[in-house]
């Protein structure tokens, strides 16, 4: 069995394709959309067969308004360098969509001037919005737990506060997150120093908490799975109610490792929350960020959560510049 | 081609030879590679100068190829002790000419000073440059922009040295000559000239950013920093001093997310033309408080206050003087001086050497003090 240690499938099977159930007394035939096809290449990775698609009335809607935002960014690049299609792939990662300049406040500002932003971002929202309830109508239909829509929703918390409710508690539609590549990474930067460093915000400490947990937590429940799939234990499922011999090794992996190990389940629920919790901490410390807190690093000190240097700053420390560059004096 | 007692050996014998291969392929690469550092140095070593308290990882760091490389433009710098005046020769303005500026000079001072110019800024062109290819007679004519413009920089030279003495001589003796811009060029390197809004078909903070341009320091941050800041003189701080301020961004000094970006644009400018990174000023847990940066915070504060000053009283009222092709290519405006004007990149211009020690006439606006 070694070609099964490999990143990739090996083994693949190919036959009729699979056309899925029906449990919503046609329903959801109805709305099962294109020919199903298989791709070895894909079949590498994951399943090689691909479609159909249940797009759905939820879907089509949020595919339309991605399709408007994405659209309304992109013409907006080109128009920026003058309809010069080289110069749009050369500034390609410099250019973005900006949302209005703070003089405009809530208002709804001139198309070329932070407009056309209000427009793309409202059908972003949208788009983002009923991509959620999808996923919530989709499990309902297959009679899931509705695990994956709240943690989109946990994601669309976030999305929200940045592109919605921060702006408006702020007074200016200027603080939403600009569309584009590193634009959108200086507001973050920008974000961090114009609210005193966002580092000693407790909220965003959590987050990262969270969202390096989430790394880590893969990381290893994907790495014990593996390790027993030889037992079985990529059977994950069955072994949860029928615990067999690959579970007791990967328990006793980890309790002889750190004295304590999760269960065959429960890994699940740990994976879940750390995921989910990262975008609503993240989301909570954003908003608070300029609505409650101007100034974390001095909100910190305040609450003993920074240490002041107390006595010498340490000037007799610094290098001489002489010294640095080889000619002492 | 091989014998074929070593082809029936070797198809006897059956061997994996690749995972010894793969073995003694990357042990003798990586012993290759550790003899090659050993003997010949790590060819990106760096060394770090430490800028802040033990523990606060304040520290500026650099390879020592640029390190320990000296300014070329050292080498190439001219100077000439004075000649010391027993105060009864004739001075310039009796002798030549139209002279409103190094007038209290003896002759041969004058004449030092004068031909060390030429090298400093002209070294081609020569003595015509500014006075043109005329006879000595007539080198009292104001009619060639050049001599225009070189008087009043001399007045800005001497300005430097007099007024920001703070910031050019604040670590030591160091003050500024016409070779610290110009190093042996008609028109020093790293002028800078409005090119703000650079984005087409849009206004206001969609048009003055997001733009790989020399003024933005090939970033998307704002292009419009340096014109703001060291030319309109705006507010370059943007931090609530407060750990709660009630405020609308924008409005009153509650500074907007795109405010700080311009900033940013503006520190990374200043962290380009002085080599250095963020923490050579500021103690980057809280960049706007002064009590934990750095002694270099305050030489830098003094230098945005000089190139604000240098800018507006010397070098824009200048604009008329120039002819069209000193001008912005965008807005015909005159060049503007800023830190890298004079730094090239290096924490201190030509890594501190002493320009005013031979020149006290371009160290005072009044009467040199010879030593």
């Amino acid at each position: 069995m070694i070609e099964y240690q490999n990143i990739f499938t090996q083994v693949q099977v190919q036959g009729k394709p699979e056309w899925g159930m029906d449990d919503s007394d046609g329903e959801l035939t109805a709305e099962r959309a294109g020919k199903p096809f298989f791709s070895k290449f894909l079949g590498l990775f994951g399943n090689a067969q691909v479609g159909p698609i249940n797009a759905g009335m939820l879907g089509i809607i949020s595919a339309v308004c991605f399709m408007i935002w994405f659209n309304i960014v992109g013409f907006s690049m080109l128009a920026q360098v003058g309809w010069s299609v080289p110069e749009f792939l050369r500034q390609l990662f410099w250019l973005a969509l900006e949302p209005p300049g703070p003089e405009h406040g809530l208002s709804m500002p001139p198309l070329n001037d932070g407009g056309a932003f209000i427009i793309a971002g409202m059908f972003f929202l949208v788009g983002c919005v009923t991509w959620w309830l999808r996923t919530y109508q989709l499990a309902q239909q297959h009679k899931m737990g509705k695990h994956l829509a709240w943690a989109f929703a946990a994601l669309l918390w976030l999305i929200l506060v940045l592109g919605l409710f921060r702006p408006v508690l702020m007074g200016s539609w200027s603080e939403a997150v600009p569309y584009g590549i590193f634009p959108h990474l200086d507001w973050t930067t920008a974000f961090s120093i114009r609210y005193g460093n966002l580092y000693y915000n407790p909220f965003h400490c959590l987050s990262i908490v969270f969202l390096y947990g989430s790394v880590l937590l893969f990381a290893m429940h994907g790495g014990t799975i593996l390790a027993v799939t030889r037992y079985g234990g990529d059977r994950e499922l069955e072994q949860i109610y029928d615990r067999g011999t690959a579970t007791e090794r990967a328990a006793l992996f980890w309790r002889w490792t750190m004295g304590f190990n999760a269960t065959m389940e429960g890994i699940h629920r740990w994976a879940w929350w750390f995921a989910v919790l990262t975008p609503i901490t993240g989301g909570i410390g954003i908003l608070l960020t300029g609505t409650v807190v101007d100034n974390w690093f001095i909100w910190a000190q305040e609450h003993n959560f920074a240490p002041m240097y107390d006595g010498a700053y340490g000037y007799e420390d610094y290098g001489s510049y002489e010294a640095f560059i080889g000619k002492e004096n | 081609m091989l014998p074929k007692w070593f082809d029936k050996w070797n198809a006897d014998n059956p061997t994996n030879v690749f995972g010894p291969a793969i073995l003694v392929g990357v042990l003798g690469g990586a012993i290759f590679v550790a003899v090659l550092l050993v003997t010949w140095g790590n060819p990106a070593q760096t060394a770090s100068m430490q800028t802040g308290p033990r523990g606060t990882g304040m520290s500026v760091p650099e390879f020592d190829v640029a390190r320990l490389a000296p300014d070329p433009t050292i080498d190439a710098y001219y100077t000439e002790a004075a000649y010391k005046p027993n105060g009864d020769e004739e001075l310039a303005k009796d002798i030549y000419k139209n002279v409103q500026v190094l007038g209290d000079l003896t002759e041969d001072n004058f004449n030092r000073v004068m031909n060390a110019m030429t090298q400093w800024v002209s070294p081609e062109e020569g003595c015509a440059y500014c006075h043109g290819d005329v006879d000595l007679e007539e080198y009292g004519s104001d009619k060639i922009y050049t001599k225009v413009v070189a008087r009043r920089m001399i007045q800005m030279t001497q300005s430097i040295n007099e007024d920001w003495s703070g910031h050019v001589n604040a670590v030591a003796e160091v003050g500024v000559n016409c070779y610290t811009c110009h190093r042996g060029e008609n028109v020093p390197s790293d002028i800078w000239f409005r090119i703000s809004p650079v984005n087409e078909n849009v206004e206001g903070w969609s048009a003055n950013q997001n733009r790989a341009t020399s003024l933005s320091q090939s970033t998307s941050l704002p292009s419009d920093a340096l014109a703001k800041y060291l030319e309109d003189a705006e507010v370059i701080a943007v931090h609530s001093l407060e750990s709660r301020e009630d405020g609308v961004p924008g409005q009153d000094g509650y500074a907007s997310i795109q405010q700080t970006e311009r900033t940013y644009s503006l520190m990374n400018y200043f962290s380009n033309s002085l080599g250095v990174n963020c923490v050579f000023c500021h103690n980057s847990r809280a960049f706007y408080d002064g009590g934990q940066n750095t002694p270099q915070w305050s030489t830098a504060s003094l230098g945005i206050a000089m190139v604000q000053s240098l800018n507006t009283d010397y070098l824009v009222p200048l604009k008329d003087t120039y002819p069209p092709e000193r001008l912005g290519p965008v807005y015909a405006d005159a060049p503007k001086a800023a830190c890298r004007t004079c730094h090239k990149g290096y924490q201190r211009p030509l890594q501190g050497m002493n320009m005013t020690a031979d020149w006290p006439e371009l160290a005072v606006s009044g009467t040199p003090v010879y030593k």
